[in-house]
């Protein structure tokens, strides 16, 4: 299978299987395109435009690239190797949250349920059955997620002092992530942040009337002149430790290449910014029928992006970052997301569920930190869901880059986590070719 | 070659046989939370 696509004033053939990416000229791309590498018959009609000799000079380049297996690869069957074992848990500390954001998928941060925080004992237990299920796993992942963590940043400390303690004891190695909107930090917070944090996730939507239009405080005021000062005070003590600003787009803000570059503007340089997943019903949502914009949007983001790399004041978006030779490996790849079982997450009530966004909906509670997970049969449908096994992915040219989209998209919009989210998909495909178009430049 | 330029010579499916250790960050674990892309995760064993 190939992919043949243009952007930017450029030209690219996507070899599937064998992951390789070619960059061609008009001629080799008229040949794909008007099929007539595989079906010569087709030929007369490129040779009406292009001398002969160096049609088939051209051939000849694409002959010796199907010999050595770097064009038209036959797919290969691969039997996922990855055993699903425990790694990675979103820790919902906090089912309060100081915003109310418009989009919030956690419906203002209780997940539609009471108000709650985690407390130390619930959150050890968390702890202890991520060490106890891990077994052949070093590297740990915890996320502190909310609602807002900030709000029950005591126990988030008591927590990561309980994971350093046991970590030694297991062989294990704990790296913390949390995410947060900002407005509690302070000098003390952040310093403790940036000293015992792998990662940091920063919610800005970028220009002050988009960020202040979705994301409010409890007095229904904007947020940006509060929280902006609080994140450059954080990134700029944090040195060269990860960290990302945080962004999400709705059809409010279709024109969000302006949003990163206000975010650059202020001085970040690691950059997420996300298409909102909603109900349809929502005024903010994206539909179908911005599909096409959007992915307008991803070339002018793709063209500012190259732009200022060339400048020496690059930056890094998170969807572009794609590394073509130093990437994961193959079972990563058909492995997907790892919800149910590589990763979970828990309330602060104990509750397990396979991943934060599916919190909130009982039916998918699949044990808790006593039990530990009893309901199998969700965590096994998402195992067998994968790129090997999903009718559309099975057959797509992004699924190797992708991993098969979010299984809670998936099952919100068609209720299968067999079927993927197909904005999302349109999206994903996008910001591959995006992202393929800027490994050119180098 | 004169008409294509390849842009990477790593074959995904060739030299796996030490690969999949499952050490690798989960995808939805970094900055999207809403998405799933593998292409962009690093490999801990490279």
């Amino acid at each position: 299978m190939i992919h043949f696509f243009e952007i930017l004033n450029k030209k690219y053939i996507v070899d599937v299987n064998s992951g390789i990416v070619h960059e061609v000229d008009d001629l080799v791309y008229d040949i794909i395109k008007e099929d007539a590498y595989k079906n010569r018959d087709n030929l007369s009609k490129i040779y009406k435009n292009y001398d002969k000799k160096i049609v088939d000079e051209s051939i000849d380049e694409l002959k010796s690239l199907e010999e050595k297996e770097l064009l038209y690869t036959k797919e290969k069957h691969i039997v996922p190797k990855i055993k699903p074992t425990l790694k990675s848990m979103c820790l919902n500390i906090a089912h309060d949250c100081n915003f109310l954001c418009e989009y919030c998928f956690a419906s203002k941060g209780n997940f539609g349920g009471k108000k709650e925080l985690m407390s130390y004992e619930t959150g050890k237990k968390a702890f202890d059955y991520l060490v106890q299920n891990s077994k052949g796993r070093k590297n740990l992942e915890v996320d502190f997620f909310g609602g807002e963590p900030l709000m029950n940043f005591q126990v988030v400390k008591d927590l990561v002092e309980y994971g350093r303690k046991i970590e030694k004891k297991h062989n294990k190695n704990f790296r913390f992530t949390i995410t947060t909107n900002g407005m509690l930090l302070n000098e003390d917070n952040i310093d403790y942040i940036n000293k015992n944090f792998h990662n940091v996730v920063l919610s800005l939507d970028g220009r002050k009337s988009v960020n202040d239009n979705m994301r409010k405080d409890r007095a229904n005021k904007g947020t940006y002149d509060k929280i902006v000062p609080k994140f450059k005070n954080l990134v700029d003590k944090r040195g060269d430790k990860d960290y990302f600003i945080r962004g999400t787009f709705t059809r409010e803000n279709l024109d969000f290449t302006q949003d990163v570059k206000n975010i650059k503007n202020l001085g970040f340089d690691i950059i997420s910014m996300e298409p909102v997943v909603t109900e349809e019903k929502n005024f903010f949502s994206i539909k179908k029928e911005h599909v096409e914009t959007v992915k307008k949007e991803y070339e002018k983001l793709c063209q500012y992006y190259i732009d200022k790399k060339n400048e020496g004041d690059g930056f890094n978006f998170f969807h572009f970052e794609i590394d073509l030779d130093g990437g994961p490996c193959i079972y990563k790849k058909i492995s997907g997301c790892g919800a149910g079982n590589e990763y979970v997450a828990v309330t602060p009530s104990g509750d397990i569920y396979p991943c934060h966004q599916f919190v909130g909906e009982e039916k998918f509670i699949i044990g808790n930190v006593e039990t530990g997970i009893t309901e199998k049969e969700i965590p096994n449908s998402m195992y067998k869901s994968n790129i090997t096994t999903k009718d559309k992915c099975r057959d797509c040219w992004a699924k190797y880059f992708c991993g098969g989209g979010c299984h809670a998209n998936a099952y919100n919009f068609n209720r299968s986590f067999k079927i993927p989210y197909e904005v999302g998909c349109e999206f994903e495909k996008k910001r591959i070719e995006c992202a393929i178009r800027i490994k050119s430049e180098e | 070659m004169k008409h294509i330029k390849q842009l990477n010579n790593k074959n995904i499916m060739k030299n796996i046989a030490n690969k999949g250790c499952g050490e690798c960050q989960t995808s939805c674990q970094s900055a999207c939370k809403t998405s799933c892309t593998v292409g962009n995760q690093k490999c801990e064993n490279n």
